[in-house]
């Protein structure tokens, strides 16, 4: 028998290190002897902390959110051959894993990432192996165009077409470049892969380097993912003893070795020129293409840059063959697409699925649907540089054109889903907010123009928005994407053309009736008290940070709107609904 | 490449009378000062250390390695990572991303800051604590989340977020 505690950083901040520490004490209490180990993101993170025990004949049961009383209980169960009933995954949400078609994600919440040998009972590293004694690097590149695989970083670009330019790129030093940076705030699967699966990444990139001729790799990766850099150390460190890095790679002429950069927080060095300045030790700028980096890159050497995920990928489709991958997906999206799903979204998590499925089928189907049975209102796809899909648009199909074609992007696949309760000149307000602190600064536009989109659309929010304002916002969007050299400040104001697009009358509600539906700008609301249900508890009038609320016990309670600072305590505080916001 | 002069000395002597100790950083030059472009490894270690990164030490690093002060400055400055200014014992990161905004990480930092009683960016006379906003910290399925010294709490609400922080103040008046 033994345990397998999920220890993603989600798992971990959901209490799995906590866990599994009781765990090891009260066996060792016990004087039993079942072994404790580790495994990465298994994707359904609202479940977390999740423990499987796996019986000596090797039938699995999952344990949910465990906490270190529970897990004594599992623990004395298992004992006695029985099974702690009520802390086992129910099948509904057993049945998301069946939905999913698992390529890039297939060893996560499966096997120990720290443990190499894991991983080679996968079948991994034969992979490599058979590429370096039966292929050429041709043969390479084409089973990755039979694939049809595309870069899963956001541009969707053709991985066979890079590593082709790659290898006939002029020169012997060549860089193999991981782009682990996974900037898009709201998206968590490059950090999934590197916790959970990382020698997945490393054979990837090591089929990929044996196909350009490359010998020098470098893993750039986030700085915010501490346990991603250890995770991914420690399994080069474990490829390296077993000769899967290093020099005469399979005995043979092939050579290969990898390092970690970490980032220092700027989202403009996901871009691929800004990331190889980043790797340089300069400011992360982006410059001018052409050059491309596979002619001039890191160091002004040949350089493929690849996400994660696409790399992730690469293993799989060697060992199984291009037109398996093919076989899946839609006309111009070949394969399967990881999905961090988040937001107002019942079951939150990652997902893996074909693509060509619709987005109400991600959102219904495998995330349960919106948080306390509230409506759905939009889903923001593709991050700061995507747009949102409106829920008049559920149907649309998730493959890179269709997506393109609703204004929204594919992107590296963050869907955060938005409900009734949330307002949408907000959320474009936020994004260029998020953009103008993140822009380089380098091109006038993208620099001086988010700061003024930004303050437009602060107006709004604040109740001071003027006619006028949605055709200059429109204005400046499109001079913003056309004077911008980087694909920041060239999507940046995709998030307010698509909000405009779908929620006009949300920007003329708030421009014209100085009203937000959503009622979440602050300005633009006021909170009263129903006499009808206020039964003068005062709880609200205690809770008040301000003293704006008055009344005597057992009487209605009433709102001085002059002190009141919309705080909303009031609401959160009564237990009878009386607090009306208008 | 250092120079003649005796910059490097008068550097370190300026450091010295502000009570950083520099010889600490000589493995990180030993090991980073040779290859060509490790200046964000060396401030990365350089702010492990010292936990920030004063000026005068930058300057004391420019002459270390060679590189120009400027441009020293210039890269410090650059990513949100760096801090030029010292940090509370407990640096809570709070999740400002898309996920964490959508589930009311706004409401959050409100109430932070009316424990702490700072704005985001400062830290209490005391010296305790840090409020920092941060994009995202990647566990944006339990969000709103907020790490504090390298340890993630998710699911937050005003109330928790509060609580934590009161348990924290606690723990360091025993
Ligand atoms: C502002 C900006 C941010 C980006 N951030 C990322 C990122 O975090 N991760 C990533 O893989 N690609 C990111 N990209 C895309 C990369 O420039 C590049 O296209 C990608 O890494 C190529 O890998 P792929 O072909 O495997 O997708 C970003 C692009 C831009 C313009
Ligand atoms: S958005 Fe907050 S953790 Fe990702």
């Amino acid at each position: 028998m033994k345990m397998v505690v999920g220890k993603g950083s989600c798992g971990i901040a959901a209490g799995a290190n906590k866990v599994s520490a009781v765990a090891e004490e009260y066996i060792a209490q016990k004087g039993l002897n079942i072994p404790v180990t580790v495994t990465g993101c298994i994707g359904m993170c609202y479940l977390e902390p999740i423990v499987d025990v796996i019986d000596d004949n090797g039938e699995k049961t999952t344990y949910i959110k465990v906490t270190t009383d529970t897990i004594k209980e599992i623990i004395d169960a298992a004992c006695e051959g029985k099974k702690a009933e009520k802390y086992i995954i129910d099948a509904e949400d057993k049945a998301i894993l069946d939905k999913q078609t698992r390529i890039a994600l297939r060893n996560c919440g499966i096997i120990d990432p720290e443990n190499i040998e894991e991983y080679i009972a996968k079948g991994g590293y034969k992979a490599i192996e058979k590429c370096i004694k039966n292929m050429t690097q041709d043969e390479v590149i084409e089973e990755i165009k039979v694939s049809g695989l595309a870069g899963r970083g956001g541009a969707g670009f053709p991985t066979w077409f890079k590593w082709t330019a790659a290898k006939n790129a002029q020169g012997t030093k060549k860089y193999t470049i991981c782009n682990a940076d996974e900037g898009d705030p709201g998206a968590f699967m490059d950090r999934a892969v590197i916790e959970g699966d990382p020698h997945t990444l490393i054979e990837g990139m090591l089929i990929g380097a044996y196909a350009m001729g490359s010998d020098d790799g470098v893993v750039y990766v986030r700085a915010e993912y501490p346990l991603a850099i250890v995770r991914l150390e420690n399994a080069i460190k474990q490829a390296r003893d077993k000769g899967f890095l290093g020099k005469n790679i399979f005995g043979s002429h092939f050579s290969f070795d990898l390092r970690i950069k970490a980032g220092a927080g700027a989202f403009v060095c996901g871009e691929e020129t800004a990331l190889i300045a980043s790797l340089e030790g300069e400011r992360g700028m982006p410059r001018l293409k052409p050059p491309f980096p596979a002619q001039k890159g890191f160091w002004q050497k040949p350089s493929n840059i690849n996400n994660v995920e696409t790399y992730a990928n690469v293993p799989w489709i060697l060992a199984e063959g291009g037109d398996k991958f093919c076989a899946m997906g839609t006309e111009n999206s070949k394969g399967t697409k990881v999905f961090a799903l988040t937001g107002k979204i019942k079951k939150g998590g990652l997902v893996e699925i074909p693509m060509g499925a619709k987005v109400g089928d991600v959102i219904y189907g495998v995330g349960g649907g919106i948080k306390e049975g509230k409506a759905f209102k939009a889903v923001q796809m593709g991050g700061p540089s995507g747009g949102c899909v409106p829920a008049e648009l559920i149907d649309t199909i998730i493959d890179y054109k269709s997506l393109a074609a609703t204004g929204a992007i594919m992107g590296s696949g963050g869907m955060v889903v938005m409900d009734e309760t949330t307002c949408m000149v907000d959320m474009a307000r936020f994004f260029l907010d998020f953009t103008c602190k993140e822009s380089c600064g380098k091109c006038i536009h993208c620099r001086i123009g988010t700061k003024r989109m930004l303050e437009i659309l602060t107006r709004i929010t604040e109740g001071e928005g003027k006619d006028g304002d949605i055709e200059l916002l429109e204005n400046l969007a499109n001079q913003i994407k056309s004077s911008s050299l980087c694909g920041l400040g060239q999507t940046a104001p995709n998030p307010v053309l698509t909000t405009i697009r779908y929620f006009r009358n949300e920007y003329e509600d708030h421009i014209y009736n100085k009203k937000c539906t959503a009622k979440q700008c602050k300005p633009l609301i006021s909170f009263e008290i129903d006499a009808e249900k206020c039964v003068g508890c005062t709880m609200c009038a205690r809770n008040c940070p301000v003293n704006a609320i008055t009344g005597k016990v057992k009487e209605t309670h009433v709102i001085d709107k002059n002190i009141c600072i919309k705080c909303g305590k009031c609401v959160t505080s009564c237990k009878f609904d009386a607090v009306k916001i208008n | 490449m250092s120079c003649n002069c005796n910059c490097a000395q008068l550097s370190f002597a300026e450091l010295e009378k502000a009570g950083i100790d520099a010889t600490l950083l000589e493995p990180i030059f030993e090991k980073y000062g040779k290859i060509e472009g490790s200046l964000i490894t060396i401030l990365q270690h350089a702010q492990d250390i010292y936990g920030y990164l004063p000026v005068a030490l930058l300057n004391y690093i420019a002459i270390k390695t060679g590189i120009k002060p400027a441009k020293v400055l210039g890269v410090a400055t650059f990513y949100a990572q760096f801090r030029l200014e010292p940090v509370g014992k407990y640096l809570i990161m709070l999740c400002q991303g898309t996920a964490c905004h959508v589930n009311g990480s706004v409401d959050i930092e409100t109430a932070i800051c009316e424990e702490l009683n700072i704005k985001e960016g400062e830290t209490t006379p005391d010296g305790l604590f840090t409020l920092n906003n941060v994009a995202c910290l990647g566990c944006c399925s339990l969000s709103p989340v907020m790490m504090i010294n390298g340890e993630t709490y998710g699911a937050l609400t005003p109330a928790k977020a509060k609580e934590i922080i009161a348990g924290i103040k606690a723990k360091e008046v025993e």
